[in-house]
């Protein structure tokens, strides 16, 4: 049977990760908006990681719920890429990374939308209406960073420069990807890299930005190896949960 | 004996018509295109129901909400099937219920096919449901809600809401 399993706890934990860091923005957002805008995304991003999970609870079977995977899971246990953990940095680190993001989840929600599993592909035609809405606004906000004035610019190339390293993991593909996608029922991450740096370089180029050369990749996350980030921000996360287990509201 | 008759399905969309989305009060959960199906049985009733957003918080309150009024219809046990396949969009939101949006002070959806480019900087112009002008901007791509997204009338000078195309 192919391992769809440990395949949607990758695609469960980018989002729970990232969703919650992002959360780590609201009531501290530069400007009104962009506060209300980063909650929001973070609210589609744990959104997205609950229906995830729960299809991850019901496929593994042993009866865990979306909230003991997310809240009853160490560090170890995670499978999310790296990128997704890494601290919030300024808003230029923010915006850069989750457009780099955004665009790697549509192309693979719009690949996901054509799952064999009914209720992955219709997890994933919701996602991709929300992910379509996050490219957008943060491709317009990196034009208007890189684009903008000489700090701006600075600010938004020195977060591009730090993040490169770790869009290579986006696209690592072992066996667990390869069988889902065999069996029609993931895809596999190798395969969307080409369409994924056409429209990031299109949003870079109109941004004023240069692409870093960067000679090692940054991996681990798939199998569990995190930075020493993750452990702080699910030490947070999951510290109610844990303290009063079973507890409800 | 009192003999029920089983509701038909229009009948159950009626009596679900009475409930209202908590976020936009102006709008049914059936003039959202929240409600997929309702069928009655012998034993109950069972509604299918998909969420606007992945993470839309107003969808337990939306639950609760649906099975009061069948309850207070007599109708029960209540079975709330969520489904996500169809995506909802906002092309499902009626003529009817647009007008009520622009009535109630909330620009309504546009088509959701109107996809811009990835990289648009100035989105086309929204009427303000006010003053009816469309020399108006964007002022936030997100709002109150996951639904919405803020506008200001540069006419009349009235900050308002759009209702987000998906």
């Amino acid at each position: 049977m192919a391992p769809l399993f440990p395949y949607l706890l990758r695609l469960a934990d980018d989002r729970l990760v990232l969703g919650h860091r992002l959360s780590e923005w609201c009531g501290h957002g530069p400007i009104l908006e962009e506060d209300i805008a980063l909650a929001n995304i973070s609210l589609d991003l744990i959104g997205e990681a609950t229906l995830l999970l729960k299809l991850a609870g019901e496929v593994e079977g042993q009866g865990r719920s979306e909230d003991a995977l997310a809240y009853f899971r160490d560090a170890i246990d995670y499978r999310n890429a790296l990128m997704a953990e890494l601290p919030k940095g300024d808003f230029a680190t923010t915006i850069v990374r989750q457009l780099l993001f955004s665009v790697f989840s549509l192309l693979q929600m719009q690949a996901l939308t054509r799952s064999a599993n009914a209720d992955l592909a219709g997890i994933a035609a919701k996602a991709v209406k929300e992910a379509r809405y996050h490219v957008r606004h943060c491709a317009q906000w990196v034009v208007t960073l890189g684009d903008g004035t000489e700090e701006s610019h600075d600010r938004a190339q020195r977060a591009l420069d730090d993040l490169w390293r770790y869009t290579g993991e986006l696209f690592l593909a072992d066996g667990i990807d390869r069988e889902v996608a065999e069996a029609g029922l993931g895809v596999d991450p190798s395969t969307l890299e080409s369409a994924w740096r056409a429209d990031v370089d299109r949003v870079l180029s109109q941004a004023k930005l240069t692409v870093p050369q960067v000679a090692y990749m940054q991996r681990g996350g798939r199998d569990g190896k995190h930075t020493e980030h993750l452990g702080h921000l699910l030490s947070e996360m999951q510290i109610v949960a844990r303290s009063h287990p079973g507890a409800t509201w | 004996m009192v003999a029920r008759t089983i509701p038909s399905r229009e009948e159950l969309f009626a009596i679900l018509d009475e409930v209202k989305d908590p976020e936009v009060p102006v709008l049914s959960v059936v003039e959202l295109g929240i409600v997929r199906d309702a069928v009655a049985f012998d034993t109950g009733v069972s509604i299918t129901v998909t969420p606007t957003y992945s993470g839309c918080p107003a969808m337990r309150e939306i639950e609760a909400e649906i099975r009061s009024a069948l309850q207070a219809h007599g109708l029960g046990p209540v079975e709330i099937r969520t489904v996500y396949a169809p995506a909802w969009t906002t092309d499902w939101i009626a003529p009817s219920a647009r007008e009520k949006l622009e009535a109630y002070g909330i620009a309504p959806p546009r088509p959701a096919a109107e996809l811009d480019e990835l990289v648009t900087l100035r989105r086309a112009k929204v009427r303000c449901p006010y003053c009816r002008s469309t020399n108006t901007e964007q002022k936030s791509a997100f709002g109150s809600t996951a639904c919405k997204a803020i506008w200001f009338c540069r006419e009349c000078r009235q900050p308002f809401e759009e209702f987000k195309a998906i």
